[in-house]
């Protein structure tokens, strides 16, 4: 039996066979940031609704009901704050906001993200979690694909770290754009990530995929992750990566108390910069 | 022509009938059919600029996809001298499916990369349907940063059903491949131009299509997914791809609302497939235009316009 307090302390994950549950960018943030705090960077409005689509539910019917269930405005959340003392900006994706999908506003999210990330000379961290690019938003969907990818242009060109944690599940023009051009990419255990879809390679080659396909331990065997990491770990594995990348001292290790004292954090800070 | 599309029908029956008189005069000198023939042809060139004169997105989709309309290979032979193929990603293999290598347009030499479908069944299977696995998408990077070295102009051909769903696609990362190829395109210090000329089919076409200029064939097609993709997963029901169509905005003239293609090339009437010539020679004046057009420019000034290009397409809508 598992018990809803125990599955959120351990960050839904399951105690008993290890099996990564979907979590909520908020919740991520919250066990993510120092204490559990971060400011939401803001994310420009979009168009709602900009090709006027229609399938067998309109278009807006589907973001209200998205918007009611999640509480969120859209697919992704970015915040900015600490993580062992250390400023990054981060962006996760909300699968359970209409499957991920990427549209205009995951596209303002990616690249209001990056920004934020350059002005303030912080890494970025991005949580990836999609079934594609957002079909009700037609071209405008598939061009976030190279929207994205300016974004993490403008992070290269800083030299500032990029660092992708692909979640379950990753696929389509998603994983075909920001979700692959991370600077080390990191996938949580046994996520889903690729490409085309298992059933259309099926019927394309009319063969059984092997066991693992397109799960994360198979995308490492075959090149295209840096690691797999269990999720409890993934917190200190950020920071010990993203302070390398950035010159910065080795993280203190144990618990440190909530940054509480604004003044004393802000000392902390600059004292980190200048070493 | 011998390959009519399913709303071309009634056409062919006039053409048809046109024909079976005029075979029947060969074979009987006595007879003169002229009259009642041209007849005919003056009522099947009417009713062909009627079914063009306003296709349907689905319609437009069966013409973007005409095995008889021109493909990468037609253009490169007609508009191009010089063309030297260059193959093979250096790491895996040569992927038929992209063609690509040096060739001058008119004096000037460009870099060429497209999707080639092939236009029999021999070569349709030898080019995977103009399908691209990560090879081909890296040959293409591989080209893109050789032009970007020499100063070469990149001109892309688009014409893909989307990027190949295959095991070893994958295997050998199929993502990463395409995500490259768009960075490339948007590093590359030279005028990068896109022409879809058929198919634009979704990341597969992105990571060719991400240029300074995108031009349209009037009847070709750009899509994040092709319509019978769409509507088996949210009618779920293939046979609604006339509905699907319709919602994703997929046509030329629509994708010059939005912002995403920069010009709109005319075709013949009756499509590309019924004047290849037509068509292939008015893409040689579209791009001869762009490059001139976009020669002089920095070559910052060529990354930022490109970027600002697409960081623009997150706020526009149609005003439906």
């Amino acid at each position: 039996m598992l018990f809803h307090r125990e599955l959120a302390d351990s960050l839904n994950v399951c105690s008993g066979c290890e099996h990564h549950m979907a979590i909520t960018p908020r919740k991520r943030f919250e066990a993510l940031f120092d204490g559990g705090i971060f400011t939401e960077v803001d994310v420009p409005e979009v168009v709602a609704d900009p090709l006027g689509f229609k399938d067998q539910k309109k278009y807006p019917d589907r973001m209200k009901a998205a918007q009611k269930k999640t509480g969120e405005r859209d697919a992704m959340l970015v915040a900015e704050g600490d993580i062992g003392r250390t400023p990054i900006v981060a962006a996760a994706q909300d699968f359970s906001f209409m499957g991920g999908s990427m549209g205009m506003y995951v596209g303002n999210a990616i690249v209001a993200g990056a920004q934020r990330a350059v002005a303030m000379n912080k890494p970025f961290v991005l949580f990836s979690a999609a079934g594609g690019a957002r079909m009700q938003e037609g071209i405008l969907s598939l061009m976030q694909m190279p929207r994205t990818t300016v974004a993490v242009e403008m992070l290269r060109e800083a030299n500032l770290p990029y660092i992708v944690v692909l979640t379950h599940p990753t696929t389509g023009g998603v994983t075909a754009s920001y979700a692959m051009l991370g600077d080390v990419q990191i996938a949580e255990p046994n996520a889903l990530i690729g490409f085309a879809g298992a059933r259309v390679i099926e019927q394309t080659i009319r063969e059984k995929l092997p066991e693992g396909f397109q799960r994360s331990e198979y995308l490492l065997d075959h090149g295209m992750l840096d690691r797999v990491t269990h999720r409890k770990d993934l917190r200190e594995e950020l920071i010990t990566i993203t302070r390398m990348l950035m010159g910065q001292t080795p993280a203190i290790k144990g618990d440190l108390p909530a940054p509480i004292a604004e003044e004393a954090l802000d000392t902390t800070r600059s004292e980190e910069t200048s070493a | 022509m011998n390959h009519y599309l399913e709303f071309e029908k009634p056409l062919a029956e006039i053409e048809g009938k046109a024909e079976e008189l005029r075979a029947l005069a060969r074979s009987n000198e006595e007879m003169d059919v002229e009259e009642e023939a041209a007849a005919l042809d003056k009522k099947a060139a009417d009713l062909l600029v009627d079914l063009y004169k306003d296709l349907t997105p689905w319609r437009k989709c069966q013409v973007a996809r005409h095995p008889d309309r021109p493909h990468c290979k037609d253009y490169i032979e007609a508009l191009f001298t010089e063309y030297t193929p260059l193959a093979g990603d250096r790491n895996f293999a040569d992927d038929h499916a992209v063609m690509g290598g040096l060739a001058r347009l008119g004096d000037v030499p460009v870099m060429v990369i497209g999707h080639e479908k092939g236009n029999d069944t021999k070569s349709r299977i030898s080019r995977n349907f103009g399908m691209a696995r990560p090879e081909g998408y890296r040959k293409a990077i591989r080209l893109m940063e050789m032009a970007d070295k020499f100063g070469l102009p990149i001109i892309t051909l688009v014409d893909t059903p989307g990027a190949y769903p295959g095991r070893g696609a994958e295997e050998r990362g199929q993502s990463e491949a395409i995500a490259r190829s768009t960075e490339k395109c948007l590093q590359v210090k030279v005028p990068l131009i896109s022409v879809i000329i058929g198919e634009g089919g979704s990341g597969g076409a992105v990571a060719f299509a991400t240029g300074n200029r995108i031009l349209m064939l009037e009847h070709s097609v750009y899509s994040v997914i092709s319509p019978e993709g769409c509507a088996s997963i949210l009618w779920k029901d293939a046979e609604k791809m006339r509905e699907a169509a319709e919602a994703l905005r997929l046509t030329a003239q629509d994708l010059r609302k939005l912002g995403v293609a920069d010009g709109i090339i005319s075709e013949p009437v009756g499509g590309a497939q019924r004047d290849r010539h037509a068509v292939i020679e008015a893409v040689g004046d579209a791009l001869r235009a762009a490059v001139s057009e976009l020669k002089d420019l920095d070559k910052s000034d060529l990354v930022k316009d490109r970027r600002q290009k697409y960081l623009d397409l997150g706020s526009k809508g149609l005003a439906a």
